[in-house]
């Protein structure tokens, strides 16, 4: 960490959390999936999280977006100037956060079929009350940066590639300038070229100051966007 | 923020002589914010819907409405005409069945101008201006103002009941089942409308279903309920990719994938 960036406040700061799922199902197993993690993350910092497949990765930034329940312990992210504690917010104030302050790339492309893609790229911008033609504009901006060309713009995804559905869920958490991103695999199924494009807005979303958390399958991109590097093992946080 | 809510429910409580309908069901909605119902059938959330939409009367409990006006009302103690009058001016009311919010033996454009006319507008010209805007507004040629209802596909009908529900501003919108009984591929239209219409307008919506892929798209919140109750109630993402209950936890595993 540099000098500049322990100066400034946390954007996110994750106290003694836990995570543990219980499958009603499956005869009330329990799963584990985090166990007392500390974490913090400023702004202009990208903290990349490692661990094998099962470590609780996914868990860590569902947590962190409120898509998961945290078990226990706190989830603060700063919100319109204030610390909100995820874990224990209102869900309409999770809402707010995530409709100004919190971007979630996560490996599925989820929306109402048949819809096309500009439309969906514009679709937080709009949320977020923009006008429709800047919308417009800055949806254009990021998909032509992310080399999606433009007569698939009018289309809806379904029929997309892989990597186009996954740069179309990039350009959604990406078109506005979230202060915390959270990443989770986004270069996957990605070639060489667009990885590179992705590598490069999350190396701008850290100079404009944003605060990253993020996971890579890829190792070359996750080095390459790292300020700092965590590592999950099952059941505990090792440094 | 606002720091009022819209529509606020405490314990509130259906019974039909010793079955329950809905039982102690609490929650707050903020304006602007879209609440899906969702459980089996005879869960208990049509009741619940009936009652939050006061064409019921409850058991016990009590829904507390914000109006326009800033003043917050118990929808329960209001008389029978000034609870007609919230229903004409403040909401709106989506039916499963377009046949049953729509007049069927008079014209489209009649259909969303005796909304208007209900609440004092008199003016043929702006009415049919404002029948016309609708129409468009949910993507029904104008053309076909002067058409039955009974003439209209499935999808068209639901659209046109949304119209009727539309014109007069309304602040808060109840539906059931409101993609219910259409094709899948008019559904995702209609879900998209639905949805935009919320945003653009900053409607509050209450929608009872039992599609949980219906409940994704459109609503920030969601309500579980089970037996009358409601046994789980959190965001939508949260509540089916994170479901606590057991009874949510076998209604999102149900889903059968495509």
């Amino acid at each position: 960490m540099s000098a500049m960036t322990e100066q400034t406040d946390p954007m996110i700061a994750i106290q003694g959390l836990h995570k543990t799922f219980t499958l009603h199902t499956q005869n009330g197993a329990t799963i584990s999936a985090l166990q007392s993690l500390d974490l913090t993350v400023s702004g202009g910092e990208c903290v990349v999280v490692r661990g094998a497949s099962g470590a609780g990765k996914s868990s860590l930034l569902r947590c962190v977006y409120g898509n998961y329940r945290a078990g226990g312990g706190a989830i603060w992210v700063r919100h319109q100037g204030a610390m909100v504690d995820v874990a224990k917010a209102e869900p309409r104030t999770i809402l707010d956060m995530r409709r100004t302050t919190m971007g979630f790339v996560s490996q599925f492309l989820r929306v109402i079929p048949r819809i096309p893609t500009l439309d969906l790229v514009m679709e937080p911008l709009l949320t977020a009350g923009r006008s429709a033609e800047e919308a417009r504009e800055q949806a254009g901006t990021i998909l032509t940066h992310l080399n999606l060309p433009q007569r698939l713009w009018s289309l809806a995804p379904a029929t997309f590639s892989g990597g186009e559905q996954q740069r179309v869920n990039i350009a959604r958490a990406m078109v506005w300038d979230y202060p915390v991103l959270l990443l989770d695999e986004p270069t996957a199924s990605l070639d060489r070229e667009n990885r590179a494009a992705v590598v490069e807005l999350i190396l701008a979303a850290r100079s404009r100051g944003a605060a990253i958390l993020g996971v890579f399958h890829d190792r070359e991109a996750g080095d390459a966007v790292a300020t700092d590097t965590i590592e999950l093992r099952a059941n505990r946080l090792a440094a | 923020m606002t720091e009022t809510p819209l529509l606020q429910a405490t314990a509130l409580t259906r019974m039909y002589g010793k079955r329950v309908g809905c039982r102690d069901v609490s929650f707050d909605l903020w304006p602007g914010e879209v609440l899906g119902v969702v459980g089996e059938s005879g869960s208990g959330k049509t009741t619940l819907l009936n009652c939050l939409s006061a064409q019921l009367e409850p058991s016990g409990g009590e829904i507390l409405y914000t109006r326009r006006d800033g003043r917050q009302v118990d929808i329960f103690a209001l008389s029978e005409g000034e609870r007609r009058l919230l229903l004409r001016t403040e909401w709106g009311l989506v039916r499963q069945n377009p046949r049953d919010g729509l007049r069927m033996a008079v014209s489209a454009g009649a259909n969303v101008g005796e909304r208007l006319m209900a609440v004092g507008a008199r003016h043929y010209g702006d009415i049919r201006g404002q029948a016309r805007h609708w129409l468009t507004e949910l993507e029904i040629d104008a053309e076909r103002i002067d058409d039955l209802p009974r003439n209209f596909s499935g999808g068209m009908q639901q659209r046109l009941q949304i119209a009727r529900n539309l014109v007069t501003s309304p602040r808060l919108v109840f539906m059931d089942e409101p993609t219910g009984g259409l094709d899948v591929s008019v559904q995702a239209r209609l879900l998209d409308l639905i949805r935009r219409l919320t945003r653009d307008l900053g409607l509050a919506c209450i929608i009872v279903t039992h599609d949980l892929g219906v409940v994704r798209m459109l609503s920030h919140r969601l309500l579980v309920m089970r037996g009358g109750e409601v046994v789980e109630a959190g965001l939508t993402d949260q509540v089916l990719d994170d479901p606590q209950h057991p009874y949510s936890q076998m209604l999102v595993s149900s889903i059968l994938p495509v």
